[in-house]
Order: C-alpha cells, then sequence, then structure tokens
C-alpha cells in the first residue's frame, strides 16, 4: 500500500500525482482526487492571497495519524495527501487528497473522511490578504459537523 | 518546557516560542493558560478567549484538563482552518 504525506510551499501537478499512485498497477479499479483551491473572494469580498500557517511536524504527524486510520477503515490500495504552506494566491491549488481502491465506494469515502479532517484537526491556519489588511480565517461550524459524522479518530479522542 | 503560538495567539504574545518553567502548582493545560494570561498584556490579550483556543502536548492535539507533567513541548493556536 502506497503512502505519501508531504507539505511543501511548492505548487503541487494533480494529473502526476494521481498517474503516480497508479503506475505499473492493475489491481487498483477507483481512483478518487480532490483539490482544494484558493477563491479569489472571501464572504464575497474580493482577496489579494491566503497565507497557510502550519505546525511543523504535528502537521504531518497528524495527518499521518489519520490516513493510517482511513486504512484501518477502508480497504485503500494507495494513498497521497499533500498539503502547501506559505503564500498561495487565488486560482492556485492549496491541499490534494488521492485515495485507491479496488472499488469506489472506499476511494470516495476515505477522500471525504479525510478532508474533513484535515479541515478541523491538522495544525494549519489560514490568513485573508484583503485591501482591508490581514485577517485569520476563523473555524467554521460546518466544518467541525462533517467531521463529527465519521465518529472518535486518534486526534479527535484526545482533544474532545 | 518550551512553549509555541501558532496563529492569532502567537500574534497577540508577540513571539512564536519560548522556554518557561510554570511553577508546581500548574498542573493543568487550562491552568497553564491561566497562569501565562498573568504574565502581563500581551498574554492577557491572547489568552482572553482562552476557550477557544486548543493546544497539543509534544505535537498531538488534548483537552484542557490534560496534566502538562513530563511535557517537552506545548503548543497553543485558534481552531484549525486547513483543508
Amino acid at each position: 500500500m502506497q503512502t505519501t504525506v508531504r507539505l511543501q510551499r511548492e505548487a503541487f501537478d494533480t494529473a502526476a500525482e494521481a498517474a503516480a499512485l497508479t503506475r505499473g498497477r492493475t489491481d487498483i479499479g477507483a481512483l478518487v482526487t480532490f483539490t482544494g483551491i484558493c477563491r479569489g473572494a472571501e464572504s464575497s469580498e474580493p482577496i489579494a492571497a491566503l497565507t497557510l500557517e502550519h505546525y511543523p511536524g504535528m502537521a504531518e504527524a497528524e495527518i499521518t495519524r489519520h490516513v493510517e486510520e482511513a486504512k484501518s477503515r477502508w480497504p485503500l490500495l494507495g494513498v497521497t495527501v499533500i498539503h502547501r504552506y506559505g503564500r498561495i494566491a487565488p486560482g492556485e491549488n492549496i491541499v490534494l487528497v488521492v485515495t485507491a481502491s479496488s472499488h469506489r465506494e472506499a476511494a470516495f469515502a476515505a477522500a471525504e473522511f479525510l478532508m474533513d479532517y484535515l479541515k478541523t484537526q491538522a495544525p494549519f491556519w489560514k490568513q485573508v490578504e484583503s485591501a482591508n489588511g490581514r485577517s485569520w480565517v476563523d473555524a467554521k461550524d460546518a466544518d467541525d459537523t462533517a467531521a463529527a459524522r465519521w465518529g472518535k479518530t486518534p486526534g479527535r479522542d484526545a482533544a474532545e | 518546557m518550551k512553549l509555541v503560538y501558532f496563529a492569532w495567539v502567537r500574534e497577540r504574545v508577540g513571539k512564536a516560542e519560548e522556554e518557561l518553567v510554570p511553577p508546581a502548582s500548574v498542573k493543568t493545560v487550562a491552568e497553564l493558560m491561566r497562569w501565562l494570561g498573568g504574565r502581563g498584556e500581551e498574554y492577557a490579550y491572547a489568552f482572553e478567549q482562552a476557550k477557544s483556543i486548543r493546544a497539543a502536548i509534544d505535537k498531538r492535539h488534548v483537552r484542557p484538563d490534560t496534566a502538562i507533567a513530563g511535557a517537552r513541548e506545548i503548543a497553543f493556536f485558534p481552531p484549525m482552518t486547513g483543508g
């Protein structure tokens, strides 16, 4: 089972990452890729950029814990998670989740599970840069609700 | 122990990390936040909304009632907004 967890400043190539996960394999029947992209507006206010701060060491560890949890819940054949940090302009990618399995149910579910947990448990913080200056993005209740539907996970047990 | 701060907690405290030795009477994460809040104006501002601040000990999320004994690194930060 191929697992890649990477934090980086640079943009990533979604197609290349997806191809890397399936290359030379014939057991994978379903591949789901989710790409999070920087919007040009936040609450209908135009933005210049997002800056993502992260907790080095903990971010990798927390994502890896949730990838392990996803592997224990679904029959996955490969997972790639890439999360960027630093300054990101509208239209640029921020986060990539790729999940591979024999069938689509596991791939879809695991990708959604990983995104829900990245939003609420991975130590990243977004700051918006706009004409009004800089402001930190507030956490959304909807993201907590989305994460809660998966029940307890390693990070959540300790935090709540 | 090493204390590290992120996002607006870091901005309000005015530093990203520091080494501090809290008194022995400070036993939990919540007590540590209260103690830090009493260390000056910038700390009082950073920790005034203690309920909305999350903590991690040695890079794992913890609850406010978690004991800090034996911790090497304690982090304080706002609710996360990655993804």
